[in-house]
C-alpha cells in the first residue's frame, strides 16, 4: 500500500505538483462486478488528463469516485495531499461538467451559473460580478435571462462548462464534454473548451470514448479497459508506441501481423509473418522463435504499382475496397494469403483519374521504423 | 364553393374525427348537463316541476329568467358561511394530503425499481373496498364506545372516551384518508420521472441533500403538486358523503346543503343555483393553477 503524499507546503518549490492522486482504487458493484480494478494514477497541477476507453471500461465510475458520487470499495483518493475518499460530493472543491450538462431546467442561465456560488454564501455583489465574468468567458452575455431549453446545444455546453468553473474548483471533471454535439460543432467547441480551460488554468480530468477528443484536448491520456489502465502516457506516445495489442487496436486504425522472431540482433529484428517478412530497424527485448505481433498503422504504408526492391517490408495485394474521405483515401488490399490490409493515401492532387481502383494489383511497402513489435 | 366543399371534406377526415370524439364526449356529458342545471337554476318551482324558461303562451317566445334563488344565496349568510367552510375544509385537506403525500410519493419514487409496483398496489388496495364501507369503518373506530376509545380505556391510558366523532377532526381525517391516493399518484408519476442527475449536479455545486430537495426536487415537481392539489381540492369542496357520515351537524359543507335543497326542500332551482355557484368557486382556483401549469410547461 502506497503512503499518502505529503501536503504541498513548499509552494512553488517544484515545477509540477501532484494535485490528485488515486491509490489502488477498486469499485465492486453488487459484490461481484468489478467496475474499477486497483487503479492508481496521479494528476499534476495544470494538466488535462484524459481517461479513454470504450463503454463499460470503468472510466465513468472512476470519474464519479473523484467527484464523490460513488465511494471506492478499496483504495484512497487524495486531493492536494488531503484524503477525500469519504468526503461527500458537496464538500469537495471539485466540480464536474456533466455529459448531459444537467442544467437546472427551472432556472435561467444566470441562476444556473450562480447556483454554486450562492451555496457558499458569497456576498451578492461578488456573485454578480463572478457570474458576469463567467458569462463573458462563455460569450453568453445576452442569454443570461434565458432558460436552458432556449439555448442551442453548443450554448448549453458552454453554460455547463462555466457553471462548473464558477466556483474556481481545484479540479474540474469533464464527462464526455462533447458527446452531445454533432461532428462539425465538436471541432470548434473542442478548441473553445481548451481555450477557456487554459485561460482559467484549472486542472482537468476528462473522460471520453472518442480518441480524437482525448488526443486533441488532453496532455496525458490513460487507456482503460475492463476496469484497469492498459497504458498511460502522452497522446503521441500512446499512438506511436502502444504497449499492447489492445492499445494499438483501440487507438486509431492498425494492421496487426502475427509472426515469429527470426533474427534477433542488437540493431535489428526480423519477424516472419505469413504475408511478409518484417525488418524492424531497432532491437527489442525478445528472443528468436518468440511469437510476436507487429502493428503497422495504415498511414505508414505506401502504395506503388512497381515491385519494391529487397525481400523485407513489402507485400502484394489486390484492391478490394476503397473508402474516400476527401482528404485521404483508405484502400483495403487483399494479400495472396487472403488477409485484408488497410493502407491510407493522402489525396494531394486534384487529379481524379490517377491512382488505383478496384481490382488493381499493388505493392504495399513501409520503412523499417514504421512498425511496433508487440509482445503482449 | 370550392373552399366550402374542401372544408366539408376535411371535416370527415380521420384525424378530425378522432379529435372530435373527446369533444363530443365533453359536450354530451359536461357542457349539456351544466347548461341544463344552469337553466333549472334560472327557473321557478311550480307544483311538481320547474317552470319552462321559454314561454310560447302568447304566440311569441318570452324568456323568463328567475334570479330569485341567486339573490337568496347572496342574502342568506348560511350559504356564504357554508361555501367558506367548504373551501376551508377542502384547503386544509389539500394541504394535509400534500404534507403527508409528498414524502410518501418521494419514498416510492426513490425505492428500488422492483419494489415500486408493489408500493403502487398498496396505494390502490383500499379502492377494492367500497368507499362507503371504509367511511363507515372509520365511524366504528372513532365513536365514543368505538375500537380506539375502548382499547385506550382498557389500557387505562384515558379515563373517559375522547370525543373524536362528529367534529372537524373526524371530518378532516375522513377527507385526508379518502383523498390521499389522488395526491400521491400524480406526485409519484412526476417524481419517478425526475432526472437524478440534477441532484448530482446540485451536490457537485456544494448543495447538501436537504437543501437540494428544496432547491431542485420541489421546484421540478411543481406540475405534480398542482395536479395532485387539483385532484384533491375540487372533489373535496363538493364532498357530501364524508361530512354527512363523519362531520356531524355542526360542520356544514356545501354538498349537504345541496342535498337538502334537492331532497328535503324539493327546491330544484335553489339546489341548481347552489351547484352553479359551487362550480364557479371551483373554476377560479382551477384557472389559476392551470395558468401556472401552462407557464411551467412553457418554461421547461
Amino acid at each position: 500500500m502506497a503512503t499518502a503524499p505529503k501536503p504541498q507546503t513548499e509552494g512553488k518549490a517544484t515545477d509540477k505538483q501532484v494535485l490528485l492522486s488515486v491509490e489502488g482504487v477498486t469499485k465492486i458493484y453488487d459484490g461481484a462486478v468489478k467496475a474499477v480494478d486497483d487503479v492508481s494514477l496521479t494528476v499534476m497541477k495544470g494538466e488535462i488528463f484524459g481517461l479513454l476507453g470504450g463503454s463499460g471500461c470503468g472510466k465513468s465510475t472512476l470519474l464519479r469516485m473523484m467527484a464523490g458520487f460513488e465511494t471506492p470499495t478499496k483504495g484512497k483518493i487524495f486531493l492536494a495531499g488531503q484524503d477525500i475518499t469519504n468526503i461527500p460530493a458537496y464538500q469537495r472543491p471539485i466540480n464536474m461538467m456533466f455529459q448531459s450538462y444537467a442544467l437546472f431546467p427551472h432556472l435561467t442561465v444566470w441562476e444556473n451559473i450562480a447556483f454554486g456560488l450562492k451555496r457558499d454564501n458569497m456576498p451578492k455583489d461578488e456573485i454578480a460580478s463572478r457570474v458576469e465574468a463567467m458569462l463573458k468567458l462563455a460569450q453568453l452575455g445576452k442569454y443570461a435571462e434565458r432558460k436552458p431549453h432556449q439555448l442551442s446545444g453548443g450554448q448549453q455546453q458552454r453554460v455547463a462548462l462555466v457553471r462548473s468553473l464558477a466556483k474556481r474548483p481545484q479540479l474540474l471533471l469533464l464527462d464526455e464534454p462533447l458527446g452531445a454535439l454533432d461532428k462539425k460543432l465538436r471541432e470548434t467547441t473542442q478548441l473553445e473548451l481548451v481555450n477557456i480551460i487554459e485561460e482559467v488554468g484549472v486542472t482537468c480530468v476528462l473522460v471520453t470514448h472518442d480518441q480524437e477528443e482525448a488526443m486533441t484536448m488532453a496532455s496525458r491520456i490513460a487507456v482503460m479497459s475492463e476496469g484497469y489502465f492498459l497504458q498511460v502516457g502522452e497522446p503521441d506516445t500512446v499512438y506511436e508506441m502502444p504497449n499492447s495489442r489492445k492499445v494499438a487496436d483501440f487507438i486509431g486504425n492498425v494492421n496487426m501481423f502475427e509472426g515469429v522472431i527470426d533474427e534477433d540482433e542488437a540493431d535489428h529484428v526480423t519477424v516472419n509473418c505469413p504475408e511478409c517478412i518484417h525488418y524492424v530497424g531497432h532491437g527489442i527485448s525478445g528472443h528468436t522463435g518468440m511469437e510476436v505481433g507487429v502493428a503497422l498503422r495504415p498511414e505508414k504504408i505506401s502504395l506503388s504499382k512497381t515491385k519494391p526492391k529487397g525481400k523485407h517490408n513489402w507485400c502484394e495485394g489486390e484492391v478490394v475496397e476503397m473508402v474516400y474521405f476527401g482528404d485521404h483515401t483508405t484502400y483495403h488490399l487483399k494479400t495472396p494469403t487472403g488477409r485484408v490490409i488497410k493502407a491510407q493515401e493522402i489525396n494531394n492532387t486534384r487529379d481524379l483519374s490517377c491512382g488505383l481502383t478496384w481490382g488493381d494489383k499493388a505493392y504495399m511497402h513501409w520503412d523499417d521504423q514504421a512498425m511496433i513489435v508487440l509482445t503482449q | 364553393m370550392n373552399i366550402l366543399t374542401q372544408y366539408f371534406r376535411s371535416l370527415f377526415q380521420g384525424n378530425k374525427l378522432v379529435i372530435g370524439i373527446p369533444y363530443g364526449w365533453f359536450i354530451l356529458l359536461v357542457a349539456i348537463p351544466i347548461l341544463i342545471v344552469l337553466k333549472i337554476s334560472l327557473s321557478e318551482m311550480e307544483a311538481s316541476s320547474v317552470s319552462k324558461m321559454i314561454d310560447w303562451s302568447d304566440g311569441w317566445p318570452t324568456i323568463k329568467l328567475n334570479l330569485a334563488s341567486y339573490q337568496f344565496i347572496a342574502s342568506d349568510s348560511l350559504y356564504i358561511k357554508t361555501y367558506l367552510s367548504s373551501i376551508k375544509y377542502a384547503l386544509i385537506t389539500t394541504i394535509l394530503c400534500l404534507i403527508i403525500g409528498y414524502p410518501f410519493a418521494y419514498y416510492m419514487a426513490r425505492s428500488p425499481k422492483h419494489l415500486q409496483p408493489m408500493l403502487l398496489m398498496l396505494i390502490m388496495l383500499p379502492f377494492w373496498t367500497s368507499f362507503l364501507l371504509r367511511i363507515y369503518a372509520w365511524k366504528t373506530l372513532l365513536v365514543s364506545n368505538g375500537v380506539i376509545n375502548n382499547v385506550l380505556m382498557s389500557l387505562h391510558i384515558i379515563n373517559e372516551p375522547i370525543q373524536m366523532m362528529n367534529n372537524a377532526f373526524s371530518l378532516l381525517l375522513g377527507m385526508v384518508y379518502s383523498y390521499l391516493p389522488f395526491m400521491i399518484l400524480p406526485l409519484y408519476a412526476n417524481l419517478s420521472k425526475m432526472d437524478v442527475r440534477y441532484l448530482e449536479a446540485a451536490s457537485d455545486l456544494g448543495t447538501s441533500p436537504f437543501k437540494a430537495f428544496w432547491l431542485i426536487t420541489v421546484p421540478l415537481s411543481k406540475a405534480g403538486i398542482i395536479a395532485g392539489s387539483m385532484l384533491v381540492f375540487i372533489p373535496a369542496v363538493g364532498e357530501f358523503v364524508i361530512p354527512e357520515l363523519l362531520g356531524g351537524p355542526s360542520n356544514l359543507m356545501i354538498g349537504r346543503v345541496l342535498w337538502d335543497e334537492f331532497f328535503s326542500n324539493n327546491d330544484w332551482p335553489m339546489a341548481a343555483s347552489v351547484a352553479i355557484v359551487m362550480i364557479c368557486i371551483i373554476l377560479v382556483p382551477m384557472a389559476i393553477l392551470n395558468k401556472a401549469e401552462v407557464e411551467q410547461a412553457g418554461g421547461k
